[in-house]
């Protein structure tokens, strides 16, 4: 017997999960109250809060506008950098900001070919934080060839020079890497926002509705479209995913195939994945925590989910802990008098201070996500969040000066301290991240609305046979 | 000059609308469709559509992005600006890997997202549906059919009727030029 005619209208906040499986959104929302709070964002005047921080982001990305100017002028002397340490925070800042996107990738595509549902409240701007993250990246091997107007050389384009790059190179292949990612991870939030763009098109009116239609293509959730549009999220997700894995390795391998001891080990591609989704985490769990505060969406991203993500930081955490002690366990057991002393002097030498905070922060800090009281509460995870995002630059930081300021002549030896123009333009960077990041979360829907809403009880038909007490 | 261009049918859930489309399917329309505000597991059954041929067109274009990155790099390396470097042999394959697995994830993406605008014809930017003031709710909160005047078994009451028998509200003839 069919159950369409009896069947009413839920009411609101009654609905349970089939199956007996926990809720992913609470608060008793409804379709319609889930586009109503979601677009609401958007559509309304920012709160006061966005308006001091986007003052705050503005001001610091026209101060890396500013510092690359200088450096556009006096040229690379302007950085802390000196003759053993020619690799300094430019490249410290690259690894940390290519990282960071690492975990939006996780989400949006390992999380979603692992049929991880939890994702949908974050992945539209964990994705996001991807495309920024790496837009910032990009930045830096943009100015740290010194003469900026030359940065073409690193394409392989015909030139009047006749010459052509070496794709033997591992900074040659970071190029494409790199661009790719920045490229596919761009397509697949694109994309994903088409949907939830129609949402917002459908709400609006005159000249807002026709920027939002232009850029919804059209989109009328016929199945028939939305036949196709699965099957290309999946292949988009199938692609991100060894795709995300390859890049922090290409990245590593900047450091691993060149012969200078602490960075030539073949340990570097996994463990600079695993320390890419581990920073990628403190990110999206800060950026996440302060969203939720602000919007108030904590519906949507529930505790459930940031103790999810913090199960993730406590394990990739661990990964990094281990990583670590591999390393001096193999310099210890190659017996390599160059290996033994870079790990030794990264521990104890000079550096220490950095290498032990970089140490507390990756591999101490996560161990109190064991307790489940500590890994839903909110303060504590804010604050771990933070030292993740401390000790993963920390982490670059060790590994690239410590191995370069001491190799193999002692007579070279240098100490690397950076210069004020350093530091303004590691400020600078986050500057330029976060505001666009702002911008995103003005414009844009900040949740994916139209995944959200599948993955409530009643988007699943099933939900109304149960109801009915119907076993079919 | 304004004339009818499909009839919309409002459905109350996703359980409904998959009921509704198998019935669709089986009085033998063919230019149909269910629209959601989400995709809903098993209605490309119901409806009786064919897999999406996505797939070949993602897949043969990773494998032209392998195949146009590694010949690039031959080109460059072996052909066009043949440079010993560390010993190394001009062709050295196994180091243009990263690259030509770059472009094959490249090419792929490419594919993914113009293959799924071009199966489905977007962007078109109008539609006689947006014609209808009650469709903007289907990016919110609401479930429709809707059949298009070009089917063969299109007759605009009969299928108003049809609609109406199986469960659709709010039926709409959609008018436009």
């Amino acid at each position: 017997m069919s159950i369409l005619k009896k069947h009413p209208e839920r009411d609101p906040g009654t609905a349970e999960a089939v199956g007996g499986e926990e809720l992913l959104v609470t608060g008793g929302h409804t379709f319609k109250t889930l586009t109503d709070k979601v677009s609401g964002i958007v559509e309304q005047k920012p709160p006061a809060q966005w308006w001091l921080i986007f003052v705050m982001a503005v001001s610091g990305m026209l101060l890396l506008v500013g510092v690359i100017g200088w450096l556009a002028w006096e040229g690379t002397g302007i950085w802390g950098l000196n003759n053993p340490v020619g690799w300094g925070w430019a490249i410290v800042n690259f690894v940390f900001w290519v990282g960071i996107g690492h975990a939006g990738t996780l989400i949006s595509a390992i999380l979603f070919l692992l049929r991880q549902q939890w994702r949908t409240a974050i992945n539209r701007f964990a994705e996001a934080m991807t495309i920024f993250a790496v837009i910032t990246a990009l930045v830096f091997p943009g100015i740290h060839v010194g003469r900026i107007w030359l940065a073409y050389y690193m394409f392989p384009i015909p030139n009047q020079m006749l010459i052509w790059p070496n794709f033997r190179s591992p900074l040659l292949w970071d190029i494409f890497a790199v661009g790719t990612y920045f490229t596919v991870s761009t397509l697949f939030w694109y994309v994903g926002l088409i949907p939830d763009l129609a949402t917002l098109r459908d709400r609006a009116t005159n000249v807002r509705k026709k920027v939002l239609g232009f850029f919804a293509l059209g989109w009328r959730g016929g199945n028939r479209q939305w036949q196709h549009y699965e099957k290309a999220y999946l292949m988009l997700a199938g692609l991100a995913t060894p795709l995300v894995l390859s890049v922090h390795s290409v990245v590593a391998t900047d450091f691993a195939t060149s012969l200078v001891p602490g960075w030539h080990t073949t340990i570097f591609p996994p463990y600079f994945v695993a320390g890419a989704v581990f920073s990628g985490f403190g990110m999206v769990m800060t950026l996440a925590l302060i969203a939720r505060k602000i919007y108030g969406l904590e519906d949507i991203i529930t505790v459930n989910h940031l103790e999810k993500m913090n199960k993730i930081i406590l394990v990739t955490g661990s990964m990094v802990g281990y990583a670590y002690m591999t390393e001096f366990f193999i310099a210890w057991y190659s017996q390599n008098e160059f290996e033994v002393f870079a790990f030794v002097n990264r521990a104890f030498g000079p550096y220490a201070w950095a290498y032990w905070i970089m140490f507390l922060c990756n591999v101490i800090t996560p161990q109190i996500f064991w307790f489940k009281k500590l890994r839903r509460s909110i303060p504590v995870m804010f604050v771990a969040s933070i030292f993740v995002n401390i000790g993963m630059w920390f982490e670059r930081f060790v590994i690239t000066v410590t191995s370069l300021s001491r190799d193999y002549l002692p007579s070279s030896w240098d100490y690397f301290s950076p210069s004020i123009w350093d530091i303004l333009t590691f400020v600078g960077s986050f500057g330029l991240f976060f505001t666009f990041f702002l911008l995103f979360l003005r414009f844009l829907p900040m949740v994916a609305l139209s995944e959200v809403k599948g993955v409530l009880p009643e988007a699943d038909p099933h939900f109304y046979h149960q109801k009915e007490g119907d076993t079919k | 000059m304004n004339q009818t261009l499909g009839i919309l049918a409002r459905f109350a859930n996703p359980a409904e609308l998959i009921e509704a489309a198998k019935k669709v399917r089986d009085a033998g329309y063919e230019k149909f469709d269910c629209h959601s505000p989400f995709p809903i597991h098993g209605m490309d059954d119901a409806m009786g559509l064919k897999r999406s041929p996505l797939g070949y067109i993602v897949g043969g274009l990773t494998v032209t992005g392998a195949t146009f990155g590694m010949a690039f790099q031959y080109w460059i390396a072996a052909v066009e600006y043949p440079l010993v470097i560390a010993g190394k042999p001009f062709f050295s394959w196994q180091a243009f890997f990263i690259v030509t697995f770059a472009l094959f994830v490249l090419f792929g993406a490419f594919g993914a997202l113009f293959g799924m605008l071009g199966l489905n014809r977007l962007p078109r930017l109008h539609h006689p549906l947006f014609y209808s003031d009650q469709f903007a709710r289907v990016t919110d909160d609401a479930f429709f059919v809707s059949i298009e005047r070009d089917d063969a078994k299109f007759d605009e009451s009969k299928t108003q009727e049809f609609l109406a028998s199986i469960g659709g509200a709010d039926i709409e003839l959609v008018v436009g030029e």
